[in-house]
């Protein structure tokens, strides 16, 4: 075999094996969303966008995401900021940071349901603070808001540390130099920040914010363990639809509107954040 | 006005001194030029001037003013780095123009100031294009006029034409001279290479392991070298030492010729003399050629002196062989002696 065929001999077992089980499950998806006895038809997508929980589950699903990837932006540059500048314990730094990412996220929504539930941590700090008579229920059905801002609680502390490793990654390969022109060429340490690693950083943002908001939109097993189905999101009706009501088409219309609004996201980042060829390192 | 001094300034990382107590006065408008071999801390010393590495000790002052507790952009300072550092991002005019806004100075002069320079260093072709799409020549253009744009009182470039090819080299070299000469900035430039040295330098100040070993124009450090190091350092050949024994008051006998030499109160000393410098007559140094390279202009003839190596520069019109005995008579006003212990000139 000539060397020019080799590496994409290597990549074919990898390539048949995404085919197989992504592609063609993704075709069957598509085609379940879309078929009923008589072939084609929309009657499964209108089940879905006619029913109650459909618009709360969107509109919940992206302004979890609009709240919680910005946070966990500002937040990961910041760490990483201050995690590049270390010269010692920068590994264990690290390391610590990145303990979250080792958990599973019903791990993760499961110990912030053992903080907020009726008798959790919360609960017993603020009783024993003597700031409550008696237990309060925060995550009911008459307070949403507040289950709301668990999950997003959640999923700072869960996730944020992945975006954090990109960023320090990505910083690292800004060469130093940069850095002391535009600090002589008069630059504060927040200008070189917007002026210097932000725009060379693009390349790492990118990946980041992709990775990222896709996880966000796949957002489920912090939502129910914190709030069941109290708070809708689109990953959780689609598993409703599959298992609790048995509906495997209207379940498949759920996936590809989080597979519509993933691609919208991921071109969105892809344009916003594009290097020009000529502008690259 | 911006004479830069640097009084006992010194710098160490960890256990190692990069720089032992160094004093250096320069010139307002003076073009200064730092040279050493590598890890001599020529770099190191430009970097404290520019504010980019802490002196352990020492007292850096620009134009009457103390600046080693200030952060470079308040220093007055512009610099060439060594890579350039062309921002990749933006365009060739963004990149003149990043001081100009960090000054805050409004449009028409940031437009004003960037077509100057750009034309000063004829990239105006270039504006519109990025770093990538430049070639190393180029970029290098594009480097020192950010600095010129500044208008700075102090100009400090780092190596800044090692990256170039050798023709390049030469052509910005002489490009560069005339450049800084009519900005009227103070400049300090860092360079390893002493044919670049010379050429742009009002005065060298010649640096070896972490101090300045001489301070003086090019011709003063080429024809009177302060000690041994500057003598072998500058100079391609350079010099030659030879063994000197006392033979009396002022008389030394050098590979067995009595030359007149210092009144030193020592018994041995270094003679010295630049290759160029030796002719062929009657009652000289017995030198055995061992390499003959005619070089066009001149040849350069390898010998060997009482076993240790001599080169010597000689017209093109002498016939000489490998093998071939000759005798050299070294110029007597261009003898110098150093002290074998101290390398001092005596």
């Amino acid at each position: 075999m000539t060397p020019r065929f080799l590496p994409y001999a290597l990549l074919l077992p990898a390539t048949l094996f995404l085919l197989v089980f992504f592609l063609y499950p993704f075709v069957q998806i598509a085609v379940l969303a879309f078929s009923g006895p008589d072939g084609f038809t929309l009657q499964h997508v209108q089940t879905m966008t006619s029913h109650w929980k459909f618009g709360t589950a969107l509109t919940n699903t992206i302004v979890l995401a609009l709240i919680v990837v910005p946070i966990q932006l500002v937040m990961a540059l910041s760490m990483a900021t201050i995690v590049t500048k270390l010269r010692t314990g920068r590994s264990a730094i690290l390391y610590i940071f990145t303990i979250p990412l080792g958990l599973s996220d019903l791990a993760a929504g499961i110990i912030w349901l053992a903080i907020f539930e009726q008798s959790g941590f919360l609960n017993s700090l603020l009783y024993g603070l003597g700031i409550i008579e008696r237990p309060i229920l925060f995550l009911g059905y008459q307070n949403i808001w507040v289950i709301f801002i668990a999950v997003v609680l959640a999923e700072v502390w869960r996730a944020t540390a992945i975006v954090m490793v990109i960023l320090v990654s990505g910083m690292g390969l800004i060469p130093k130099e940069y850095y002391e022109a535009a600090e002589v060429f008069g630059a504060s340490p927040w200008k070189r920040f917007v002026k210097i690693t932000l725009p060379m950083l693009r390349p790492s943002l990118q990946s980041a914010l992709i990775l990222r908001t896709l996880a966000a939109f796949e957002v489920f097993a912090v939502v129910i363990a914190l709030g069941g189905t109290t708070l809708p999101v689109l990953m959780g009706e689609t598993f409703q639809w599959q298992f609790a009501l048995q509906d495997r088409n209207v379940a498949s219309a759920y996936a590809l509107v989080i597979l519509a609004i993933s691609v919208v996201s991921t071109l969105f980042f892809l344009r916003v954040l594009r290097v020009p060829k000529e502008a690259r390192i | 006005m911006a004479e830069i001094l640097i009084k006992n300034v010194a710098k160490s990382f960890g256990s190692f001194k990069a720089l032992h107590s160094i004093d250096l006065e320069i010139a307002d408008q003076e073009f200064m030029v730092l040279l050493g071999a590598s890890g001599c801390g020529k770099t190191t010393l430009l970097r404290i001037v520019a504010g980019l590495e802490t002196p352990t000790q020492g007292e850096v002052w620009i134009g009457g003013r103390r600046v080693d507790h200030l952060p470079p952009r308040e220093r007055g300072i512009a610099m060439v780095f060594q890579n350039y550092a062309v921002f990749p991002h933006l365009t060739v005019f963004e990149n003149i123009a990043f001081g100009l806004r960090m000054k805050k100075l409004p449009q028409a002069d940031i437009d004003r100031r960037v077509t100057r320079t750009a034309e000063l260093m004829h990239i105006e072709q270039l504006l519109k294009r990025y770093s990538g799409q430049l070639s190393g020549g180029q970029r290098q253009r594009v480097a020192v006029a950010r600095a010129l744009a500044m208008e700075p009182d102090v100009i400090l470039m780092d190596e800044p034409l090692s990256n170039l090819d050798a023709l390049l080299r030469l052509e910005m070299r002489a490009e560069l001279k005339g450049v800084l000469a009519a900005s009227k900035t103070t400049t300090i430039y860092v360079t390893h290479d002493q044919v670049e040295a010379m050429s742009l330098a009002d005065r060298i100040s010649v640096m070896n392991q972490g101090r300045i070993v001489q301070a003086a124009t090019p011709v003063e450090v080429y024809r009177n070298p302060a000690a041994r190091f500057v003598g072998s350092f500058i100079g391609n050949p350079p010099m030659n030492f030879i063994p000197a024994m006392k033979a009396g008051e002022g008389k030394w006998t050098v590979a067995g010729i009595t030359i007149d030499g210092p009144r030193a109160g020592r018994d041995r000393l270094d003679f010295a003399i630049r290759p160029e410098d030796v002719d062929v007559a009657p009652g000289g140094l017995k030198a055995t050629a061992r390499v003959v390279e005619p070089l066009g202009a001149h040849t350069l003839v390898t010998t060997d002196i009482e076993g240790a190596m001599f080169r010597a520069v000689l017209d093109s019109d002498i016939r000489v062989s490998p093998g071939d005995e000759l005798s050299l008579v070294p110029k007597p006003d261009r003898v110098r002696w150093f002290d074998p212990e101290t390398t001092a000139a005596v």
